[in-house]
């Protein structure tokens, strides 16, 4: 009982991105002109994608800081913080198809064969679906040591979301530089863990 | 009606807003942002300051104006005054909005020269002096695929340029807008992560700059320009993508090679000097077919975007030799 507190902060946490979103579409909805800007539209569908890159990249620090900071416990949370990023990344692409494109099949069909910005970020979105599918323990014990090699599929995902955003820029580069670098990092870390693997691994032989 | 152009009438003085009813509608519309809470201590200080040139312009714009009849809905002012490109004062839309206050609009000044037999620097109430204000309600479509409906209030673009008596090497006209970082916060930050230069630039073929849709605005909505909107002159070339309608000019030359053009400069692949609306051109990186159209529904509908934005058969016949994918 003693972690489920903690556990229900994060849950929160996650929703609360959302919830501000939801008062905000409320607020537009009913007229207020404020709230959302001029393009409710376009406005709902950069937060969400926003807030679901961001959620990606939290749920790959986590394993980061549990391994640098010798907190293992923490891993806890991040079943829960990748499946928030991917319901985010969901409504961003559900509401991208509704909302942007009108909810003109053709025109969705031909974003995805035609626009690049598009094509990546589709396909950052099809590669975390089967890891949202095989987030439940009893997955993770059916795949065994598969599961960890699945999973590997969010850094390809990242690395494709990125540049998404960077593609779609028009002025400015300030956010893929941001979320890139701390792309980056995050995968930085992980080559850092895997060479001082293969070092340790190639001692005992030496 | 596609086109509504309004010509001043004459109006008897007594159907003249009272400017204390005036002043509260502009309290009223000034909602948005942070104009709101200096906006009673502002306008005081306004009044101290004695801003004459837009007394002027205000005792000019006729008081008809700003309520039109269009067959499309105009867009709501707060919605067309709060979603600005205008890079000068950020990369956000929202951002002209909140810093353009900064502006200092009066005097201001505008330098005309190049192939002119009148070159000179001119003070904005000598450049508006002889001309009759018109209300012209045009689209004004986005390359980023939104659009708006704005009632604008200006003079065609041709009747001033004749003044300046271009010579016959005339062949392009070359647009700035004003450099001044201290009143521009976005001029400040220009770095290697943005793409653009300052101070902007944009131009036009003179055939297009004569022909009688293209505009320099001063005003929108029955009221003064307001400075995100591009004070206290903009071009407006309804027949473009809105970027060709520069905004804050301080330079005007006339030329006899194509000017360089910000936008061009900045991504020649996907944004050319001609940069005529245009469905069947696709920018590179997303769809020109169809638009955003910027309403006060929620949720904006999409709506088919029309050759020359609307306006093919009044400027069709400029571009009928030219292949328009060439030229995008």
């Amino acid at each position: 009982m003693k972690i489920v507190w903690p556990k229900l902060l994060v849950f929160l946490a996650c929703l609360f991105p959302f919830a501000i979103l939801l008062w905000e579409v409320v607020r537009a909805a009913t007229g207020d002109l404020s709230a959302l800007g001029a393009d409710p539209g376009e406005a709902i569908v950069h937060r969400l994608g926003q807030w679901g890159i961001r959620l990606l990249l939290i749920t790959l620090a986590v394993s980061s800081v549990a391994r640098l900071a010798r907190r293992p416990g923490l891993i806890r949370y991040r079943r829960m913080l990748g499946l928030f990023a991917f319901l985010y990344l969901a409504l961003h692409f559900v509401a991208y198809i509704g909302i942007l494109a009108g909810a003109d099949l053709a025109e969705v069909l031909a974003d995805f064969t035609k626009r690049p910005y598009i094509i990546a970020g589709g396909s950052a979105f099809l590669l975390l679906v089967p890891l949202a599918v095989t987030s439940t323990r009893a997955a993770q014990k059916r795949l065994r040591r598969n599961w960890a090699r699945l999973h590997r599929l969010v850094y390809p995902a990242l690395l494709l979301g990125v540049v998404h955003i960077a593609w779609l820029a028009k002025v400015s580069y300030v956010d893929a530089f941001i979320y890139g670098s701390l792309a980056l990092l995050l995968l930085g870390e992980r080559v850092y863990q895997w060479i001082k693997r293969q070092r340790s691994r190639a001692r005992p032989a030496a | 009606m596609t086109l509504l152009i309004r010509q001043p009438s004459k109006i008897p003085s007594s159907e003249i807003t009272p400017e204390s009813a005036y002043k509260s509608r502009r309290a009223f519309m000034g909602t948005t942002g942070a104009l709101t809470a200096g906006l009673l201590g502002a306008l005081s200080m306004q009044a101290h300051a004695a801003s004459e040139l837009s007394e002027i312009l205000r005792s000019r714009i006729p008081a008809g104006f700003g309520a039109p009849d269009f067959a499309e809905p105009i867009t709501p002012f707060e919605l067309a005054s709060s979603y600005n490109n205008y890079y000068e004062f950020g990369l956000n839309k929202s951002d002209p909005s909140k810093y353009a206050h900064q502006l200092t609009t009066d005097p201001w000044r505008v330098e005309v020269s190049g192939e002119v037999a009148k070159p000179g620097s001119y003070t904005l109430e000598d450049i508006l002096a002889p001309h009759d204000f018109e209300e012209r309600v045009y689209r004004l479509r986005c390359v980023e695929a939104w659009s708006m409906v704005i009632p604008w209030i200006g003079f065609p673009l041709g009747d001033l340029l004749t003044r300046f008596e271009p010579t016959s090497n005339a062949k392009y006209v070359e647009f700035t807008t004003l450099f001044r970082p201290e009143e521009m916060r976005g001029q400040r930050v220009s770095g290697f992560l943005t793409s653009i230069d300052f101070p902007y630039l944009e131009g036009l073929r003179i055939d297009e700059a004569m022909h009688p849709l293209a505009i320099l605005a001063v005003g929108m909505y029955g009221q003064v320009l307001p400075n995100q909107n591009g004070a206290p002159l903009r071009l407006v070339v309804p027949w473009k993508y809105g970027f060709k309608s520069i905004k804050g000019i301080v330079k005007i030359r006339l030329t006899s090679r194509r000017p360089d053009t910000t936008w061009n400069l900045s991504a020649p692949q996907e944004y050319g000097f001609y940069a005529n609306v245009n469905p069947k051109v696709d920018h590179p990186r997303w769809s020109q077919a169809r638009e955003r159209r910027i309403s006060a529904s929620f949720f904006n509908k999409k709506i088919d975007t029309l050759m020359f934005n609307g306006y093919a058969e009044e400027v069709a016949h400029l571009y009928q030799v030219m292949n328009l994918r060439q030229n995008y």
